[in-house]
């Protein structure tokens, strides 16, 4: 083993990444898919939405890959049956906890929650939906945030503060109660510094936050903030 | 289930815009060959009164949102074989389960829909099924065996549920279950 580099086996494969690689981007770079929801190329991972989660020999716990470094020696199971229905369940759990309607979403068809489920073949959601009446904010120029919504992988919080550097969006609250504030929990409209860079809409995996009269399809941009890094760090 | 005999199908419209039937329809000349294999025993587009005994598969489309259908779903449940939510609304609710999300009370609902927002003649309707306090999806109330979700679902994928299922197959959703 040379220095600076790990070698682990992902999926019975033996792959060979740089020290401090997590377990997602090993995989990436060695052509093997582990679907992610809350994670986003360029910004600091935040591990929350759980769907990432894969499974190493020897534990029985399961780990973020997005947030997980390799290891040398590690064996990392990515696809099993009981990864397939967890991540099953992760997205019934977010579909069932505030109210989404595809059919009546300016993200519908452009969603990565819905095209999440489709893809893991989440057909039904057997937990009791909540039907949400949260806030809907359109106080702001152009942006508009639909709190009921909001999955909360705080994409939209992590590119204000990094990318951007103004950090106005941020959580308020706990659990099912968490909400993406604007500036110390004001109307968008009063918001001195918010730059209307309109970053948190391009990133939204969701419908929460769009910008008004524009399809969604249009507006989202996945690989903004990887890019913008990448021109900086020229 | 694959008998000499054709296949017994019902559909069911419960609070939907028919818009899953027409999907059904949409199948163009995939109908003509499962017309060979099915005989539609009850649905809004035949004319038949009761829900007859002995069905194989019957396709819901719709949320539960009524007492009238909730009673109309438990009597198809217990003749049926096998049992398919058809669409968005009767896999998660959809459109008629948005009222859930503001008003709890069905007398807010029926003002709402028959007085503040009519141009003429206000009026709540009266003899008509009582509202149930949310809409709810069909699972909620009975055990559902195959879900098809989409607002509507495309036409191949409802055709492929049903010729899967008459030759004795299991459907696979993935890739085949995009709400909306």
């Amino acid at each position: 083993m040379s220095i600076g580099t790990t070698t682990l086996k992902i999926d019975g494969i033996e792959v060979t990444v740089p020290e401090g690689t997590t377990i997602l981007n090993a995989a990436k770079a060695n052509g093997i898919n582990i679907p992610t929801l809350c994670y986003l190329e360029g910004l600091t991972p935040w591990g929350g939405c759980r769907i990432c989660m894969v499974e190493i020999h020897g534990t029985p716990k399961l780990f973020p890959a997005c947030a997980t470094p390799v290891n040398t020696g590690m064996e990392v199971i990515t696809q099993s049956e009981k990864l397939r229905e967890y991540r099953k369940m992760v997205v019934q759990l977010l579909l069932s906890e505030r109210t989404h309607v595809c059919s009546v979403c300016v993200a519908n068809n452009a969603c990565e929650l819905q095209k999440l489920a489709d893809e893991l073949g989440v057909d039904h959601v057997m937990f009791e939906r909540n039907w949400t009446s949260q806030e809907i904010d359109s106080t702001h120029k152009s942006l508009v945030i639909d709190r009921n919504r909001c999955i909360l992988c705080t994409r939209c919080i992590r590119v204000c503060d990094e990318i951007e550097g103004v950090h106005i969006l941020d959580l308020k609250n706990r659990g099912k109660d968490s909400q993406i504030i604007i500036d110390l929990d004001q109307k968008w409209g009063d918001s001195d510094y918010c730059t209307s860079c309109g970053k948190c809409a391009k990133v939204c995996p969701v419908g929460a936050i769009y910008v008004e009269s524009e399809a969604l399809s249009e507006t989202k941009d996945k690989h903004i903030a990887e890019f913008i890094l990448s021109r900086r760090n020229r | 289930m694959v008998t000499a005999e054709k296949a017994r199908v019902a559909t069911i419209w419960l609070s939907g815009c028919s818009g899953c039937h027409m999907t059904f329809l949409d199948q163009d000349e995939a109908l003509i060959d499962l017309a060979k294999k099915i005989q539609l025993v009850y649905s809004p587009i035949a004319d038949v009164k009761v829900f007859p005994e002995n069905v194989d598969v019957t396709l819901v489309e719709g949320a539960v949102a009524n007492d009238h259908q909730e009673e109309m779903i438990k009597f198809a449940r217990e003749r049926t074989k096998i049992l398919i939510s058809l669409g968005d609304c009767a896999v998660t609710g959809n459109v008629p389960a948005l009222r859930n999300a503001w008003v709890k009370s069905d007398e807010a609902v029926l003002k709402r829909a028959y007085i503040e927002t009519a141009d003429v003649n206000p009026q709540i309707p009266t003899e008509v099924p009582e509202l149930l306090p949310k809409a709810h999806p069909l699972h909620e109330f009975v055990k559902v065996d195959y879900y098809i979700p989409g607002c509507p679902p495309p036409s191949g994928v409802v055709n492929y549920v049903i010729t899967e299922l008459l030759a004795g197959r299991t459907p696979n959703m993935e890739g085949k279950s995009k709400y909306g």
